[in-house]
């Protein structure tokens, strides 16, 4: 007998419950992301970072030591964690909003000067936590609470792609994206994490990682109308795969 | 023991040298740019970190990481990148993460971009610009020792307390030059920091730490609940309270006490000693800590005639206000003896307010 699926033994069910809405794509993100830490044997020295918005709490649920941060600063945050201890695993989860929006200078100079960390994005089209607001990411013409008639382009320009532009910088070793979509999508997305984090074992720069992850309440769809959005939807603006690999 | 001749701000990098310091991040900004540079200039060559930041914001997130690590991790900026920093000022706090940050003041007035010396960051330094209503300690060196002296003293009650400490130094202070013994300072021994993060790996109990910008909100240690969490950070603030440090000269039959710190405070001593000559009875009380604020030292000599000598359109005097039933007289920004950026307030304008008070 083979045990192929269950929780992950770093995984804590935290004490007040479920901490996402129903459908919410983070727990998978946490599975993986405690999964890889496990198989790599990483679990004595990662220090788990987390910003602000509905990942700020999973820094409860992985067993490791964590660091929850200010509003996009977990990039700044496991910079100086690593400076400073040198032999240490970071890998921080992050919101779209928290990571591209107020996050975007920590971010983007973590990459520029090459940061052996790994930077897990969820991206979830909107600013789940407050309640579904325009993130960077919201597809165009989408609606949101403060684009009520969709996300004009005009007013608003167009969804950054994120991992795409990373992957345009040069302190950048890997950037890709998954999805957790479809059960062969999660795997490709948990591959994509474990090499991200290799990378950083191997100390060959910034790896970046990610997720399209569903927000059922906020999209104002059920769970499986939400995995569906991204299948059909959501992956034509973001498409899946490994756009850096050195 | 090592006796050199250098600028205060310099001296900064000196005593945090002493102090243990392992990481410096900083970002460029007048009058503090000698500190940065100090530091990216001795620190790596002893094996340790030193990192320009992208912006004030990065350099007080770092702050937290590296604190978070329970290293001595230290910045510097003035004014404008101060203000950038609040939002994390007040997560140190909450988070209680010890750190330093060596504020250099410049400008005196609102949004002056004038680069050069004032006292512009009282309220801001102590009251705080962030959330919540923290408080953290701040230290108010006058002199380019004191400078060298004060950041080893902020490294020790930050480790202490589990809290930021600002060092609230100013231009004058930091860009002129004196004799300064470089030396390591004794201490009382303080706890291990098992708090710390860092890897499981790194402690014998293999269990997890948890650093949270906002604790007691999520259920678990070090409070668990959000009750327990208010009664802790009221509890640290008495303790802190207790930390409360002044400086007294000749206030014991002073009928006229000036309050000044930092370079006003130095300026003050002058007035005050020759006050005296002229057989005025003058003293000064000058706060070490301005916060906490040594309210019951000035309430003491209550019945004197206070003078409130700052470099600003008056933040501390209020203060002094707290403390005193009579009125308390101002010598500020509009009494240099330039009405310029380069103008000061000088020996001669605080004697003439000591005359007038006593005449």
């Amino acid at each position: 007998m083979r045990k192929v699926y269950g929780t992950p033994r770093l995984w804590i069910r935290h004490p007040g419950g479920g901490l996402q809405c129903p459908g919410c794509g983070h727990p998978l993100t946490e599975k993986i992301i405690a999964e890889v830490i496990d198989e790599l044997g990483i679990e004595d020295k990662t220090v788990f970072i987390t910003g602000v918005g509905c990942s700020s709490r999973s820094v409860l649920t992985i067993n490791v030591d964590g660091v929850f941060t200010a509003h996009g600063r977990a990039p700044d945050v496991g910079t100086a964690i690593k400076r400073v201890l040198k032999d240490v695993i970071i890998i921080t989860l992050q919101g779209d909003g928290d990571c591209i929006a107020i996050g975007t200078e920590a971010l983007m100079n973590a990459a520029f000067r090459g940061e052996k960390i790994t930077i897990i994005m969820a991206n979830n089209l909107n600013y789940g936590t407050t309640g579904g607001q325009l993130a960077p990411t919201t597809l165009t013409g989408q609606k949101t609470t403060t684009t009520p008639e969709g996300r004009d382009p005009d007013v608003y320009g167009h969804p950054v792609h994120t991992a795409e532009l990373l992957a345009g910088i040069e302190g950048v070793c890997y950037s890709a994206r998954g999805s957790l979509s479809s059960p062969s999508n999660l795997r490709k997305a948990k591959e994509y994490v474990k090499k991200a984090v290799t990378k950083q074992m191997e100390g060959k720069g910034l790896s970046f990682v990610e997720i399209l992850s569903p927000c059922p309440p906020d999209w104002r769809m059920s769970p499986v109308e939400a995995m569906k959005f991204i299948e059909e939807k959501v992956i034509k603006e973001f498409p899946l795969g490994e756009f850096k690999d050195t | 023991m090592e006796r050199i001749f250098v600028q205060g701000n310099e001296a900064i990098g000196w005593g945090a040298l002493m102090a243990g310091c392992e990481a410096f991040f900083g970002y460029p900004i007048t009058p503090q740019n000698e500190v940065t540079e100090w530091f990216a200039r001795e620190f790596p060559k002893r094996g340790r970190v030193f990192l320009q930041v992208p912006s004030e914001v990065s350099a007080i997130n770092m702050l937290f990481g590296a604190g978070a690590c329970g290293v001595r991790a230290m910045t510097s900026t003035s004014g404008p990148g101060w203000a950038l920093m609040q939002e994390t000022m007040s997560y140190l706090s909450a988070g209680e993460i010890p750190c330093v940050i060596a504020l250099v003041q410049r400008g005196g007035l609102p949004g002056e971009a004038n680069v050069r010396h004032g006292q512009s960051c009282y309220f801001s330094a102590t009251r705080g610009g962030g959330h919540g209503g923290y408080r953290n300690i701040v230290l108010a060196p006058s002199s380019v020792q004191e400078n060298h002296d004060f950041i080893q003293l902020a490294f020790y009650l930050a480790d202490k307390h589990r809290t930021p400490v600002v060092l609230l130094t100013d231009a004058i202070i930091g860009q002129m030059a004196e004799i300064l013994e470089v030396k390591t300072l004794d201490f009382p021994p303080l706890p291990p920091k098992d708090w710390a993060v860092g890897g499981k790996g790194r402690r014998k109990d293999k269990e997890r730490r948890l650093i949270l910008q906002g604790p007691g909100t999520m259920g678990v240690p070090p409070h668990t609940t959000w009750g327990k969490f208010a009664e802790n950070y009221k509890k640290k603030l008495d303790e802190m309270k207790k930390e409360v440090r002044w400086e007294e000269y000749e206030v014991e039959d002073a009928e006229a006490i000036v309050v000044a710190y930092g370079y006003c405070a130095r300026v003050s001593k002058a007035a005050v000693k020759r006050a005296r000559k002229e057989g005025l009875k003058a003293g000064l009380i000058r706060p070490i800590t301005l916060w906490p604020f040594p309210y019951e030292a000035i309430k003491r000599r209550e019945g004197a005639r206070f003078i409130v000598v700052e470099d600003c359109l008056g933040q501390m005097v209020e203060d002094v206000k707290m403390c005193v039933k009579d009125d308390v007289r101002f010598v500020g920004i509009l009494d240099r003896h330039l009405p310029t950026v380069a103008g000061m307030i000088m020996p001669e304008r605080v004697l003439r307010e000591i005359r007038e008070a006593l005449g």
